[in-house]
């Protein structure tokens, strides 16, 4: 049986422009998420607070945090890779913030030079100073199905580093397949370890659609439960380790789907698809949306 | 697909795939060449290709006198198709007959072919929806699936061919059908132009159906919608089933080789997703 009402995560302004090569004028992430804002979206997650030496896209995350409509019911979180980043976040209006674990140490040795242990440690700190403001945190882990330096990854690890995080007190964990290789059999196994940490409710899934098996995964944790799916308008964001390859789920798609299955999002499938088409005319990019290219009189 | 592809480009591609390990290759379609230009060498395809042993070759035959052109010495198919459809206007707009008399038609080549001991599969399209009529009801698919079946079609194909199905209607339309034709008479031919194949497949998959139609580098977009992809990619599909610990016999890698080939001769980037994450650009 699937769940009623699915939690869609939208996180395209983010993880999807990310993952783009062309930087986005501000004003154009600020109508994108405002955009979005309009299409029954209650999550949207709006820019990073990382040091715009590693990640230039976002740079401008303090004049995109102050410059969207902060619609009331909907929430807009910023990634937060440390205290610091924290800090800038509050101080520009943010009222939720994420971290990022990884199920892998090679993977997390080459992103962010520490091993998971340490990143933990690091997070503590965030953890402390967002619980002080009583500010919730996400919590994403990658490399869920599999990590392109170690290959496998395996289920126990996942649902360790789940738990962790979990404890720490994050309110919500999301399974990120970070390269999109794993497929219904690989997301059933690495759930099922998880579902014995961490209750099914504090629980997403993060597609990616590299390999074609996105919606697949995402029918199977619905049919175990899980009720929050992260997704990309338009399917932004390639993937940084298979050049050429498509990133994210693309989230009109996604809501394609859970529209077919009777599953209630609020989203309005027409709205999210023009929302598509402006920032792909922006990017000057086609969409990488099966749902948009069939809806679309060429 | 637009572009013309040559005689003996096809016969490549055939030959490439039946090294594969996939059982089944449909080759091509015994139409008036006015209908379908792309497929009037039938006969030189059918005569050029090596047939490996254990693979079978069908031909769709949409009359008697395909039929007789398909098994003539000439071509000598040994496995032929034929094609309904769930819906009435689509059956008008595509070969000008209603549903009643098509299946009138396909009685003859079936009665022909049971005659000369070759198998008929039976091809249901529009079971998730159709470009005219919209909605289609999972009992007419029943109805239609049944019709064609006990007049001896070995198998029936469910052709979502606009791809408009969701895993949701893809139950309900299976749930009917199963009631009319055994499980292991049935198979899933899914069009990825809303990106909901797998996720159609798996749910077939997990309904017990065992035979799934794609096509290498998801060739052939979709008629209906401009700009729009049409068939699931082969290299998609087995990649899940591998995932998924289903034995298919395929060598995936030996399908991405063949579907690399087909896309350079088209001069065109491949569909499938693995492909794409698998060969640098």
């Amino acid at each position: 049986a699937f769940p009623k009402r699915v939690k869609v995560v939208e996180v395209g302004p983010r993880d999807g422009l990310q993952n783009e090569k062309t930087v986005v004028p501000t004003p154009v992430k600020i109508s994108l998420i405002n955009m979005l804002s309009e299409t029954g979206l209650q999550v949207i997650e709006a820019t990073s607070f990382v040091s715009p030496k590693w990640v230039p896209q976002m740079a401008d995350h303090t004049e995109v945090m102050r410059g969207i409509n902060k619609l009331p019911g909907i929430s807009y979180p910023v990634l937060t890779p440390n205290l610091k980043g924290f800090q800038a976040a509050v101080a520009a209006g943010a009222k939720e913030v994420s971290i990022f674990g990884a199920a892998s140490e090679l993977f997390t040795k080459k992103n962010i030079n520490c091993s998971i242990e340490e990143s933990l440690e690091r997070f503590d700190e965030v953890m402390t100073a967002a619980r002080a403001a009583s500010i919730p945190v996400r919590g994403y882990v990658s490399c869920v199905l599999g990590c392109p330096y170690e290959g496998k990854i395996s289920p126990a690890k996942v649902a360790e580093v789940s738990k962790k995080m979990y404890a720490m007190g994050c309110y919500e964990i999301s399974l990120g397949d970070t390269i999109g290789i794993g497929t219904p059999g690989s997301m059933r196994e690495m759930l099922t370890a998880v579902m014995k940490e961490v209750p099914v409710g504090a629980l997403a899934v993060h597609c990616h659609d590299t390999y074609g098996q996105a919606l697949a995964n995402i029918l199977v944790a619905l049919q175990m439960g899980v009720s929050v799916v992260d997704a990309s308008v338009a399917g932004l964001g390639g993937c940084p380790y298979a050049q050429g390859a498509s990133g994210n789920v693309a989230t009109e798609d996604l809501v394609y789907m859970l529209n077919g299955l009777g599953i209630h999002t609020g989203v309005d499938l027409q709205k999210l698809m023009d929302t598509g088409t402006f920032i792909c005319n922006a990017l000057n990019r086609r969409t990488n949306s099966k749902v948009s290219q069939a809806n679309c009189r060429l | 697909e637009k572009v013309i592809v040559p005689t003996d480009v096809k016969i490549e591609l055939i030959n490439r795939l039946s090294k594969t390990g996939l059982p089944a290759i449909e080759v091509t379609s015994f139409v008036s060449s006015k209908w379908v230009p792309q497929m009037a060498d039938h006969k030189e395809v059918m005569r050029g290709i090596e047939r490996y042993p254990g693979v079978q070759y069908p031909v769709l035959t949409p009359n008697l006198q395909g039929f007789h052109s398909a098994v003539s010495i000439a071509a000598g198919a040994t496995e032929v198709s034929v094609f309904g459809a769930a819906s009435e206007s689509f059956s008008k707009m595509n070969i000008n007959c209603s549903i009643e008399e098509s299946i009138n038609k396909f009685q003859e080549v079936v009665k022909a072919a049971r005659n000369m001991n070759i198998p008929v599969r039976g091809y249901v399209s529009c079971v998730l929806g159709c470009p005219y009529e919209g909605n289609i009801t999972p009992i007419k698919v029943a109805e239609v699936s049944k019709r064609l079946y006990s007049m001896g079609c070995y198998e029936i194909s469910l052709g979502d061919t606009i791809g408009v199905g969701t895993p949701g209607s893809m139950k309900r339309m299976l749930e009917a059908v199963m009631k009319e034709i055994p499980l292991n008479a049935l198979a899933v031919h899914c069009h990825d132009t809303y990106g909901q194949a797998l996720a159609n497949i798996l749910t077939a998959i997990q309904m017990g159906v065992a035979v799934v139609d794609s096509s290498v580098a998801g060739l052939g977009g979709c008629p209906y919608a401009k700009g729009a992809t049409g068939n699931v990619a082969t290299e998609d599909v087995i990649y899940m089933l591998n995932g998924l610990g289903i034995n298919t016999g395929v060598n995936l890698y030996a399908v991405m080789e063949a579907g690399n080939f087909i896309c350079t001769a088209l001069n065109k980037k491949t569909n499938s997703k693995v492909a794409q994450a698998s060969f640098k650009y």
